[in-house]
Parts: structure tokens; sequence; C-alpha cells
């Protein structure tokens, strides 16, 4: 199922977020979005979400419009984890995780056999079983960024559209969510990343979306969005294109053009 | 603890309460002389079985309505007072007690809940399209000020200081002498409230991750909304209509429970209801046993215990906290 952002503008608070943003983002491959500061990553990744007000445009999965799909079969289909990762009651691990089933359940009913199994799977899958019985608060960064990931991921959703998921990780952490993130990603999730790093994005991304006030200045594989002109452009910086031992460019600021 | 276990124990301590709140009073009526036609069972009957029932349902409600806007505004410090409904129902009865002659209970009731139907209705237009539960907190303080000073006005013109001490008198809070007829008038409300609130637990677990992630999560905000602005105006509203101003529950109980049932919001909603009967009940058993002849008031004693009690809970929070 792809999911499709056609002309897409947003305004918020009277200031024009979003501008014609047109992209079209494919289910199996790591589309990471990059930008300046208040360039509309986040406000791009609620719209693929179907959490925002269009001013135009239109977002698809699978052809239909997100905002028309009813919001529990959405949450179903595409998880989001929100660059503010607050928890706000001291619960347990495993009852945290277990909220991402909600979408599946119904109204008063417990949770069933399949959203316990779920529930352990996606423990299992982002290493933080043995948390389990933890409370949230005892939690580390990074097992709280891990713990997170298995909320959506409990979900067992199509799409995962994470906001800024390494923020305040140190970068052994971030090298392995980014790996976790990837390798959901060759299970055939389609897995959309809002970044600040042009290293880690040219590390971990297939496809890179690059914007500007709003614009999108390039949306292209990581080897082309990456490179000196689209940077320049975007941020306004140069950047030194290093090639790591695996073939990647690796692009890194030196300098403000 | 096991969730049915905790349900189960709070279920019968409920009604061990109400049992002991038809006995316990200036006269003490065994359950010898239940059933039987001792005079003192007329007692039961008449004067003190409807007003267990409405301590146990308005008990129930109160606590229910702070757990839910605990939940949703994901803050342990929110109770049925912040959203101004109890001042501004309260200022509906001190209308219909100062500006009427004869304040009926049915008069009484019905301004009551206008006030609490008015606050709603302002807290919509406040706050309806705002996405923070900032902008309903202020709402409701402002709606609560507002009111208070109207009390204050209407207290400051009455016609007569008779009407002054019957002010004072119900804006205490008290379930003395109250009869089937406000039973009657009170319960459709308080059942209708709470039957709203208990809709809120999926919602309310999925808000623990903030606003933007509950709406990922499939919650509608807007239903959300609705379910608790209506819930806690008729529950709060319908409360403070036949009791006056009774403070606190809303914020004990949740707290209290909240050890035992877990931090999960939702989790929290069934026990908050037998909890806040169970807590209503016992401390209108309490106020009717003060030496002499009158009582104290049940709202005056649940502020006496209540805020002392969550003092110390606030030190040992911050001490654990401390250390």
């Amino acid at each position: 199922m792809d999911l499709t952002v056609s002309d897409l503008s947003v305004t918020l608070g009277g200031r024009k977020v979003l501008d014609a943003v047109a992209a079209r983002l494919q289910p199996g491959r790591v589309t990471a979005i990059l930008g300046p500061n208040g360039s509309g990553k986040s406000t791009l990744v609620k719209a693929l979400a179907g959490l925002i007000d269009l001013d135009a445009g239109h977002v698809r999965i699978g052809g239909r419009l997100v905002q028309r799909i009813d919001p529990r079969e959405r949450a179903r289909t595409i998880g989001y984890l929100p660059q503010d990762a607050t928890v706000h009651w001291n619960l347990a691990v495993r009852e945290l995780v277990a909220l991402g089933r909600l979408p599946h359940r119904s109204p008063f009913a417990g949770p069933s056999a399949a959203d316990e199994s779920a529930v352990i799977a996606a423990l299992a899958a982002t290493g933080t079983l043995a948390l389990a019985d933890r409370a949230v608060d005892t939690l580390s960064g990074g097992e709280r960024a891990r713990v997170q990931l298995a909320r959506v991921l409990a979900g067992t959703p199509d799409w995962l559209l994470a906001d800024e998921p390494l923020a305040s990780l140190d970068p052994a952490h971030q090298l392995g969510l980014l790996e976790r993130l990837r390798g959901l990603a060759e299970a055939g999730m389609g897995v959309v990343v809002v970044l600040h790093d042009l290293v880690q994005a040219a590390r971990a991304a297939d496809e890179v979306l690059l914007l500007r006030d709003g614009r999108v200045i390039a949306f292209a594989p990581a080897r082309e969005a990456l490179a000196h002109q689209p940077l320049r452009e975007a941020f306004g910086v140069e950047v030194m294109v290093v090639p790591d031992a695996e073939g990647r460019l690796l692009p890194i600021p030196i300098g403000r053009s | 603890m096991s969730r049915a276990a905790l349900i189960g124990g709070l279920a019968a301590l409920a009604a061990l309460l109400f049992a002991a709140s038809l006995m316990a009073g200036k006269a003490w009526v065994p359950p010898s002389a239940w059933f039987s036609a001792d005079p003192l069972w007329w007692i039961v009957v008449e004067l003190r079985l409807p007003r267990a029932i409405l301590a146990l349902a308005i008990g129930a409600a109160l606590g229910l309505s702070g757990a839910v806007l605990q939940g949703y505004l994901r803050n342990p410090l929110a109770d049925p007072a912040v959203l101004g409904v109890s001042s501004c129902a309260a200022l509906g009865a001190v209308a219909a007690i100062t500006l009427s002659a004869m304040a009926a209970p049915l008069l009484l009731f019905g301004a009551a809940m206008a006030g609490a139907g008015g606050a709603m209705l302002l807290l919509a237009a406040l706050a309806w399209r705002s996405e923070s539960p900032v902008a309903f907190v202020l709402a409701g303080t402002v709606l609560a000020s507002l009111a208070g000073a109207l009390t204050a006005f209407l207290i400051s013109i009455a016609p007569n200081p008779l009407a002054v001490a019957e002010v004072m008198d119900w804006i205490m809070g008290a379930l003395t002498d109250r009869s089937f007829a406000e039973v009657r008038l009170a319960l459709p409300f308080l059942a209708a409230g709470c039957g709203l609130l208990l809709f809120t637990g999926r919602a309310l677990d999925a808000l623990t991750l903030g606003e933007d992630a509950a709406r990922s999560m499939g919650v509608r905000m807007d239903r959300v909304r609705l379910l608790v602005v209506l819930g806690t105006g008729l529950a709060v509203g319908a409360s403070v209509a036949v009791t006056g101003v009774v403070g606190f529950v809303g914020l004990i109980v949740p707290h209290l429970l909240r050890p035992l049932a877990g931090a999960r919001p939702g989790a929290l909603l069934l026990p908050s209801v037998l909890g806040g009967a169970a807590l209503l009940l016992a401390a209108d058993s309490l106020v009717r046993l003060a030496p002499g002849a009158g009582e104290v008031r049940l709202g005056v004693a649940m502020a006496l215990l209540g805020a002392p009690f969550f003092l110390v809970l606030l030190l040992r929070e911050r001490r654990r906290a401390w250390i």
C-alpha cells in the first residue's frame, strides 16, 4: 500500500507550514524526512498520519484518503511515534506496550490472545522483553525509546511514522534504533522517519525528502538527495562527502555556505 | 492485588458501610430491629435509607468524576471542582434560595442543574476548539471564580438574614433530612453522568501518551471531550444540587486507589466508583456520631479530614521523590 501525498498545503496559526508538497512513499523502504528547524517535518508526518486538517491536497494510503478512513481502522494501518514521548502516568512497560493494541480491541472487552501475543512479539522485536514488568519511570532514555517503538509495533501497522525518534539518544542507541527501523522495512513495513543527522540519514534511508520552508527541495534516493547542491539549498551548509566501508556516501557538514 | 479482588473488596466495603450507615446515628438501630414494627425501623426507612442511597450514589459520582478528570487532564491534582461545574451549580442553588421566598426542593434542584448546564455550555464555548487541557482548566477556573463572586454578591443582597443562614447552611454541604424526593430527582442524572464517564476508559488510557498519540491510536478527541463535559456536568451538578458542595472526594479517592489499582487511568474508574461510595458513606455515618444535638456538616467534615490527609499524602510522595 503506497502512501501518496499530492499538492499538500497546511496552514497553522496563519503561517503556511507546508506548501504544495508531493511525494509517493513505498512500503518496504525507509524514507527519511530532513530539513532545518521549522521547515514543516513534524507537520508533514502528522498530515501523513491523518492527524491534521489540510488546506489543500490529499494524502492517500492505498488510494484511500487517510482523513476519510475511520480513525480506528486508520490506527491499525498507520503507527505514529510522536516527537513528544512523555508518558504521563507511571505505567508498567507491559501496560504501555499494550496500549498499542487499543485500535484492535472492542469496547469493554479484555485483551484477546492475539493482543497478548502481539504485545510479547513487539517486546521481543525491540529487545525489551526483560523490561516488561518495570515501571516506565525507572527506564533509561534508550530503554524508553525502544519501549515506545514497541508500543507502536504492538499495533502491527503497515506503516510506521516516527518523528525524531533519535533525539536524546546516545550514538550506540541511535545506531541500534536505526538498525531496527531498517529491519522493519526489510520485513515489508513502510517506514518514515524524521531525522536531524545527515550521516544517520545516509546510513539508514533508502529515500530522502528534503524540506525547507514547507517546500520540497528534493525527494530522491539518499545518495542523490544528500549531495552538495540539495543540502546547500535546504540547510545552507557545505558538506564533505566521505565514503564509508560499505560504499555509502556520508555527508559531513563542514561550514555554512 | 488482582483487579477482581480489589473490586470485590471495595464492593464489599461499600455494602458494609451502607449497612452501617443505616444503623449509625443518634439512635442506634441494630439489625434485630430491622423489618419489624419497631418505630426505630421507621427511622431507617424514612430518614436513613434515602440518605444512605444519596451518599452511595454521590460518592460514586464524585469519585468517578475525579478519576476521569485526572486522567483526561493528565494531572493527579485535578478534581471535579476544576471545571467550575460545582461552583456554578452552587450559584444556581443560592440564586434559588435568595431570590425566591420559599426554596422548594424541586426549585432548588432545578436551579442547581441549570447552573451546571450553564457551566457546561460556557466551557464548551470557551474551550471547545482548543486541543490543550490547559485551556480547559483555565476556562474552568474562570467559571469557578465568576460563580464564586456572583454567589457572594447574591448573599450580600439577600433580602433577610434567614436566607443568608439558609445559603450558608446549604453551601457547607450535607445529607441531613434528605428524602426519597431528592433521591428520585438526583438518581437519574447521577446514573446518566456516571454512565457517560465510564465510556471514557480507553481514551484516557491512550491519553497517557499525549493527545497526538491518542488520536493516532483512533481516539476521537471531540467525542471524549463531550463525554467528559457532559458526564461530569450531570454527575457533579446533580451531586451539588442535593448536597451542596462536598469537596475532596474526587481528589482523594483516585489517589488512594492508584497504588492498588495501578496508574493506568482506565483501570481506576470502576474502583473509584466503589471507593467514592465507601468514603462518602463512612464520612456521612461519622458526622452523625458527633456529640451534642447537631451534626458536623458533611462538606466541612470532608474538608477537615481531607485536607490534612492530602497533605500527608503529598509529603510522603515528596519524600519518596527526594530519596
